[in-house]
């Protein structure tokens, strides 16, 4: 069977490439628009993992960096499942996710925010969603760092999201931001987001049913990527 | 009038100047995995010619992007996309990163074969790129093609109106099997970028 054509991206919830109130964008956005082509295999077809491409801790993040003890900070289960547009569930799809400490520190050679440095705490994580398209990782709730956007820029908590799907015209990455955190609202990078309702939904709700007693919080963050269509009554070329 | 149960698709975010960390960490100076995904995209003993491909990604000011990411997807000789890890190591895609001093990226692979298209229509060979950096709002997407190949009826250069700009996604020759290909994020001669 062919692969089947994916839907066109919605650009209306995306943010632009050029957003003025971040002022990285303005030097590394395209200004030329971008080039409308109809599918091929070449964006229809994407690389496959599998478990073997994954270790036991690698979405444990309280211990995948464990060097005698545990990471400082709210320990918290990060779960979702990765879903397309027509709701089904993306199964078997990697996801990987990277962040900084409690501190608000990023373990990165470039990074010298005066925050602290966990010696437990790496930062990264990645696993395989299940059948269901279900993914969790344990991690420590990250802290608000500041950044020189304007000069008293903070960003709110947040962790960084990336999944493939099973089409290279599906990978995404994202950030994910935190029930509650007052910081949301004034962040240059969420603002480059001209949909409230798309910024709504980066923020992971507090999921206290999976939170597990006297052990962690839980937070809930769902994927949506691109759907694939079923039906093509014209010239059935990439149908199914 | 009835309502369209759709999902949205999720909204991108940049990926921040430490992407590294997330899907490199080796890059950002620790370790936490046994093996890191896509640090090698094709192992010797993968058919194929080797080829071996540079460049520079520069910004509107024309300095370089020194954090960016690209992930290539790519077919094999035979122009067949793989559909899973291979046996032979081979899963056509892969990660490259910057040196974070001058910004200046390669990665050896093997030169992947015409890639058939919408009803037949065979494409050139071309490697398929993603880029994500700090200040890059969503993944961009281009193509890199092979300066020795016939690409009169390629249907996504012909699809670029402004001639002069194809061959923004032409590498140029360095040596035999050795490709410079710099990507120019705005400007003159910015590159195409696609909307896949």
């Amino acid at each position: 069977m062919k692969p089947a054509e994916f839907y066109m991206r919605d650009r209306s919830q995306h943010p632009p490439a050029y957003a003025s109130g971040y002022k990285s964008s303005v030097a590394r956005s395209p200004r030329q628009p971008l080039l409308t082509i109809h599918q091929t295999a070449s964006e229809m077809t994407g690389p496959a993992f599998g478990h073997n491409d994954i270790a036991a801790l690698d979405n444990d993040l309280t211990l995948n960096f464990d060097h005698g003890g545990m990471p400082v900070g709210e320990r918290i289960i990060l779960h979702g499942r990765v879903l397309d547009e027509n709701a089904r569930p993306v199964p078997k799809t990697m996801v990987e996710i990277w962040q900084a400490n409690a501190s608000g520190r990023y373990r990165h050679k470039k990074d010298s925010y005066l925050g602290a440095l966990d010696p437990n705490f790496g930062g990264c994580g990645r696993t395989l969603t299940d059948e269901n398209g279900y993914y969790a990782f344990r991690t420590i709730k990250p802290g608000p760092y500041p950044w020189m956007n304007y000069v008293n820029s903070w960003r709110p908590a947040h962790i960084h999201v990336s999944v493939f799907g099973s089409g290279f015209c599906q990978r995404l990455i994202t950030q994910l931001y935190f029930e509650g955190d007052p910081l949301i609202p004034k962040c240059p990078i969420v603002q480059t987001i001209p949909d409230p309702d798309a910024i709504q939904r980066l923020i992971a709700a507090l999921d206290l049913n999976t939170a597990v007693p006297m052990d962690c919080l839980a937070y809930r963050f769902d994927i949506v990527l691109r759907g694939r269509r079923s039906t093509l009554f014209e010239n059935r070329l990439e149908g199914n | 009038m009835q309502k369209l149960d759709y999902l949205k698709e999720t909204t991108s975010q940049t990926a921040g100047p430490y992407v590294h960390i997330g899907l490199a960490p080796g890059a950002a100076g620790f370790k936490t995995f046994d093996q890191e995904l896509g640090e090698v995209i094709a192992p010797a003993g993968v058919a194929g010619q080797r080829i071996r491909v540079e460049g520079i990604v520069t910004d509107g000011l024309g300095m370089p992007v020194k954090d960016v990411l690209i992930e290539v997807w790519q077919a094999d000789a035979n122009g067949t996309y793989p559909q899973s890890l291979r046996e032979d190591g081979f899963r056509g895609w892969g990660r490259v990163i910057p040196d974070f001093e001058t910004g200046l990226w390669q990665f050896d692979t093997i030169k992947p074969g015409a890639v058939s298209g919408r009803g037949g229509q065979a494409q050139a060979p071309h490697l398929n790129l993603w880029l994500v950096a700090r200040g890059i709002n969503i993944g961009l997407n281009t193509r890199m093609y092979f300066p020795e190949d016939a690409h009169e009826t390629d249907p996504i250069l012909n699809a670029i109106d402004g001639v002069a700009r194809r061959k923004t996604l032409i590498a140029t020759q360095v040596s035999a099997g050795h490709y410079r290909f710099d990507i120019r994020l705005q400007g003159d001669d910015e590159t195409v970028f696609i909307d896949v």
